[in-house]
């Protein structure tokens, strides 16, 4: 988790203004906090997990990124962080629109479906694969649309979202997650 | 109520010209505080009361020897810790707990101003505890709390100093009364004026004080304040000390003994005008028209910090309109957070021991407190 932290700090400008959408128990916000900037506030669905972010004295609007993220004016945030939740929303592409709209840049990480352990598991156990980013079983999963490393990089290209940087340098087979810094 | 000459008092010389027209001097503001202003002053708190509340919001109430209205939240050790802060609560103008209201003497006549007395709004009673800061000698609070109408002034004040409190913490409330909710304050006022003792609210000199009328709108008004699911279980369809019902008008359900139990403890310690003119100021309540529609405007000029508190089974500041706050907050980017408390206790769970609701109270204001103090290092 650090490792992911840290990458995405160094993407940050020093005291920019920061939204984590689905900021969770507030760690990465916090890590933030400390690091970069301490203009940064999340906004989290779970109500215990909100709990936990006021516990740590971060800005945290209880809310659903689906529904919530129409209420931040257009440009209103440097960066917006979208760590590991876009595959569990109804609308992906709808969130992903909504990202670039109130931030100036956007950060999104993908569990990489096209990691090699994940290939493995399902080539020869022949099950739904189970690994440290993709904990739960198939029915249980929150994720709706799992995608590849490849596929977010399709679908980045498709809709004319610029890919700034990204940890593409592990690649598609290599890398458990996917890190991206787009900009409309 | 015959303590009440003992309360604390700041008489207001300063001529405040009300929203009705009239301006108003020399009048009392009824206040109480708890624990000890710093030497920085930097940890003042106003909290504001709802509704019924008064002055005593922790400890016991001096005139009617209760727990004050704020005890789960507010004390040695609570939420809002009065071993940290330093809490200023004061009774509203038009209130009856010592502050400048209907049963006040109006010196033109020698007798109780009655319904002679001017029509207030919440706007006119935050800029009246306004100079309670003044009084204390605080250039800045450390923060404004309150739930209900209490929510209401938390609003109105930051709108009116917006550099006047460092943090807000407004709960259970709305920018703008509903329908809904003017109806149910109307239900209530028309139950007053409807018991022939009320007339036309020159009862003081009768000696009959409209106590149905008043018991009947506590009553009412208290059904709003708790859940269904919340009045089920407490409840359900028990009956009151009989095996049976009585094919009477008798309260046989426990609900109706609790709700005439209700009505009649609370017609001692309130007056019927003053329920009258605080229902008016809670209707009349409209920030978003303030500001012609747009609720942004009205923190648009401010640096506080919000965190907007709702509970999930009140229908009566439903969630819904406490997010209305938020967005309002978050359409000009301002530092604002959200949480919504489950809870089945209803619009009352402000008031209750609810412990999600104590904690992110508790949290948001020590972890607030400390960053303005690491700030100053």
């Amino acid at each position: 988790m650090k490792k992911e932290f840290n990458i995405i700090a160094n993407l940050l400008k020093k005291n920019s203004k920061v939204l984590d959408v689905g900021c969770g128990d507030g760690e990465l916000m916090k890590y933030i906090n400390e690091k970069i900037t301490n203009d940064v506030r999340g906004l989290e669905i779970s109500k215990n997990n909100v709990q936990k972010c006021i516990e740590k004295g971060l800005t945290v609007i209880e809310g659903n990124a689906e529904k919530d993220l129409k209420q931040f004016p257009d440009l209103s945030f440097d960066y917006v962080i979208l760590s590991q939740t876009l595959q569990a929303f109804l609308d992906p592409e709808n969130v992903i629109n909504e990202l670039l709209r109130i931030g100036k840049k956007a950060i999104v990480t993908i569990p990489n479906f096209g990691y090699w352990k994940v290939r493995i598991h399902l080539l020869f156990q022949g099950t739904m694969p189970v690994t440290k980013s993709l904990p739960n079983e198939w029915y249980d999963t929150p994720n709706l649309h799992m995608c590849t490393i490849k596929d977010f990089v399709n679908f980045c290209n498709k809709k004319n979202i610029k890919i700034n940087s990204s940890n593409l340098n592990i690649k598609n087979l290599f890398s458990e997650l996917g890190i991206f810094l787009i900009e409309k | 109520m015959n303590n009440i000459e003992k309360v604390k008092r700041l008489i207001i010389e300063k001529p405040l010209k009300l929203d009705c027209g009239q301006t108003i001097s020399n009048f009392p503001l009824a206040y109480e505080t708890y624990g000890v202003l710093n030497e920085k002053k930097d940890n003042a708190i106003l909290a504001f009361h709802a509704l019924t509340g008064d002055q005593f919001a922790s400890g016991k109430n001096p005139i009617t020897n209760k727990e004050g209205w704020w005890s789960y939240a507010l004390g040695p050790g609570k939420a809002i810790d009065t071993n940290k802060y330093f809490v200023i609560c004061a009774n509203v103008i038009g209130g009856c707990m010592g502050s400048y209201g209907p049963s006040n003497i109006n010196p033109e006549t020698n007798r109780p101003f009655g319904t002679n007395f001017p029509v207030i709004t919440i706007n006119d009673m935050v800029n009246a505890q306004y100079h309670l800061l003044e009084f204390f000698k605080i250039e800045k609070l450390f923060s404004v709390v309150g739930g209900s109408m209490g929510g209401m002034q938390v609003l109105q004040f930051v709108s009116n100093f917006p550099n006047k409190s460092v943090t807000a913490i407004p709960i259970a409330c709305t920018a703008s009364h509903s329908a809904q909710n003017i109806a149910l304050n109307e239900l209530g006022r028309q139950s007053i004026m409807a018991d022939h003792n009320w007339s036309n609210g020159f009862y003081e000199e009768n000696k009959k004080l409209p106590d149905k009328g008043l018991a009947v709108a506590r009553m009412a008004a208290h059904i709003t304040y708790l859940s269904k699911k919340g009045l089920q279980e407490k409840f359900g369809r028990k009956l009151q000390e009989r095996d049976d019902l009585k094919f009477s008008f008798d309260a046989d359900f426990q609900i109706e003994s609790y709700l005439r139990y209700q009505g009649s403890v609370f017609v001692d310690r309130f007056d019927a005008n003053s329920y009258l003119y605080i229902t008016r100021a809670m209707d009349y309540f409209d920030l978003l028209k303030q500001f012609n529609g747009n609720l942004s405007k009205a923190f648009e000029k401010s640096k506080t910090k919000f965190f907007v508190i709702s509970f999930t089974s009140d229908w009566l500041y439903p969630t819904s309109e406490n997010r209305e706050i938020v967005i309002a907050l978050n359409a000009i980017g301002k530092d604002v957070g959200f949480a919504e408390i489950t809870s089945d206790k209803g619009h009352d769970s402000f008031l209750l021991d609810i412990p999600d609701f104590l904690n992110a109270v508790k949290n948001f204001l020590n972890t607030s407190y400390n960053k303005i103090n690491e700030k100053r290092i």
